[in-house]
């Protein structure tokens, strides 16, 4: 493998039903600023069936160039056609680095993608930087520049660690939606588009979709809130849960919640903050009648400000916050949201 | 119907986390345990094994002691145990660990392998696809339910606001997610045969159609440039106020302090 070959940062460009999800922003976000670091270009690879008017979108996040795989085989995700699709851009352009969301979709393609190319892959990153490897120059081993240094949580995010794959290529990462920030969309921008299609012949690894079942939600996505309120077992039972809805309401935010509520059933899991969960990082997080497991703390200790009530004063969840308060929450929250709203309408 | 299910051992990392006086992790106090979504694995294996009649075979790679694990997954039901240990197979990542998984699989005859989504030590969900694909065999992720159907799986795919429902030929692989089912607990009766049973041993010699170049640490294509344990945030203030209006005075005051309202 001659990794001088290998040139340019990769993204995988998600779609859901022909709609571009949010992560594919992101990772262009974070694929330009490492595209500029070593001078190269950032490409979107979009994959799906009739996608190709989408690549306007992903030019306007800062993608310089645009591959599009398009198959009718593409139409819903299936693992076979789809890494089919991804390891054949990478055989065909041998980019240096090729990002991935960590999403339900994303953590099953880049395994199967990676096994395919034969190269590392790191899971569920959160900072991703240029840097030497090794770190610092250790005598008798060369020290590799310019590679991808990718920072992850693990053992449950009691740890972090940084890893490179100096000697295989492309460097593959996935990352965690909700981590990264996407460009203010530059209107009108336009990449170039190219259109790549490897040929499909369904064999007995394409798997058939029978039924696609959509859970019914009118939910707002958790990690698009500006302001989330949520409630822990501490809350009680899902009727309580309305003086958490009340206080959302004042200040435009949503309800989330801990994994203990998930659990027993009183509300749905893509309300679910933490490690299992969504990772989130609103301006203004509650936690509420939240004990603040370590798991928990890990998908939403980067809110800007944290607020917790429980009445536990022992409870890990104020190690994180900037603002705990020991007390009842069934007697605070309701006068909380009562105050803050005559403290808006004040205004 | 053959099913092996991969399963290994973790060191408990739910509410038993354990620290060092300087900040670090103490791995050495902290429960091994089977990993949750490998559990939930095992237990639709036992449970196709209890609908339709199957044998099913436990897998594991790891230090001698994870032999632990392939008891307690024999004492809930599993006819036989596989534990793969060699010094040489120590250090892998995925990329290797998936490897050497596959090359033990190549001696076995199977219709169906589970794995569970992901480890809670690593949490990286790739060993089970990446066995797939050194296998050549057709993967299902993130199963919430499976069902046999003739010579086919009919399997619940989740996703995050969907599910699909896939069907595949066998032989196949399938990722089990810790919703799938609540496993069962050991019997007495499978105590006794876990304690009576043998478990095979497999070293490295013993893996089929690997180039030592995929094994071990050297295998590995990821390489840990460093490693530290987390440094929070640190807490914030934390009040204990006399009455409910006084805590609502202190986080409307720190909200106005901030310009929030």
């Amino acid at each position: 493998m001659n990794l001088e070959e290998y040139k340019g940062v990769y993204v995988f460009a998600q779609q859901v039903d022909n709609e571009i999800s949010g992560i594919a922003y992101e990772l262009l976000g974070k694929g330009k600023e490492l595209a500029d670091r070593l001078e190269t270009e950032v490409v979107a690879v979009l994959i799906g069936y009739q996608v190709k008017s989408l690549a306007d979108k992903l030019a306007e996040y800062g993608a310089d160039k645009v591959i599009v795989v398009d198959d009718p085989e593409l139409e819903v995700y299936r693992t076979e056609p789809y890494a089919h699709a991804l390891s054949s851009v990478i055989n065909q352009y041998k980019p240096e680095i090729v990002l991935v969301g960590a999403t339900a979709i994303g953590r099953d393609l880049g395994p199967t993608v990676s096994a395919r190319v034969a190269t590392g892959l790191t899971a569920d990153c959160t900072v991703l930087e240029i840097g030497d490897f090794p770190l610092n120059p250790i005598p008798g081993q060369e020290q590799k520049h310019n590679q991808l240094l990718m920072t992850r949580p693990a053992f449950g995010g009691n740890t972090i660690a940084t890893i490179a794959c100096p000697d295989n290529r492309p460097q593959m990462a996935t990352v965690r939606p909700g981590v990264m920030q996407k460009i203010d969309p530059i209107v009108g921008a336009k990449a170039v588009v190219e259109e790549y299609n490897p040929g499909f012949t369904p064999n007995s690894r394409y798997v058939t979709i029978k039924e696609v079942v959509k859970a019914v939600s009118d939910t707002v996505d958790i990690m698009d809130a500006k302001v989330l309120v949520s409630g822990g077992r501490g809350v009680g039972s899902p009727e309580n849960f309305k003086i958490l809805e009340d206080l959302a309401e004042v200040l435009g935010g949503t309800v989330s919640c801990s994994r203990a509520v998930v659990d027993s059933g009183w509300k749905p899991k893509d309300l679910q903050v933490g490690q299992t969960g969504k990772t989130v990082r609103p301006q203004i997080y509650f936690a509420i009648g939240i004990s603040g497991a370590i798991q928990h703390v890990a998908g939403m200790e980067e809110s800007d400000i944290i607020v917790a009530i429980n009445k536990d004063e022992d409870a890990p969840i104020f190690d994180v916050a900037d603002y705990g308060v020991v007390g009842d929450l069934n007697k605070i929250v309701p006068q909380l949201t009562a105050a803050l709203k005559s403290a808006m309408a004040e205004k | 119907m053959k099913i092996i299910v991969c399963i290994k051992q973790v060191p408990d990392t739910k509410g038993g986390v354990k620290f060092n006086p300087d900040g670090t992790l103490d791995r050495g106090a902290m429960l091994a345990i089977m990993n949750p979504d490998d559990k939930a694995g095992l237990e639709a294996a036992l449970r196709l094994k209890d609908q339709y009649g199957a044998e099913v075979t436990v897998l594991t790679m790891g230090l001698p002691k994870a032999a632990d694990v392939l008891r307690e997954a024999i004492a809930m039901g599993a006819d036989k145990g596989i534990l793969v240990t060699d010094r040489v197979l120590g250090g892998a990542d995925t990329w290797a660990t998936s490897t050497t998984i596959a090359g033990a699989i190549r001696n076995l005859e199977y219709d169906l392998i589970i794995t569970g989504r992901q480890a809670i030590d690593g949490d990286t969900a790739q060993v089970g696809p990446q066995i797939a694909e050194h296998l050549q065999i057709p993967v299902i992720s993130y199963a919430q339910d499976i069902k046999i159907d003739g010579g086919k799986v009919i399997v619940q795919r989740q996703y995050d606001d969907r599910y699909h429902v896939l069907e595949a030929q066998m032989p196949c692989l399938i990722t089990a997610l810790s919703e799938l089912n609540d496993p069962r607990y050991m019997t007495p009766g499978g105590i006794f045969d876990a304690c009576a049973a043998e478990i095979t041993t497999w070293g490295r010699a013993d893996l089929k159609d690997v180039d030592d170049s995929n094994l071990g640490l050297k295998g590995s294509p990821t390489k840990i440039a460093k490693a530290s344990d987390k440094v929070r945030k640190g807490a914030g203030e934390k009040v204990v106020p006399e009455s409910p209006e006084d805590a609502v005075a202190y986080i409307v005051g720190k909200f106005k302090e901030k310009h929030i309202v």
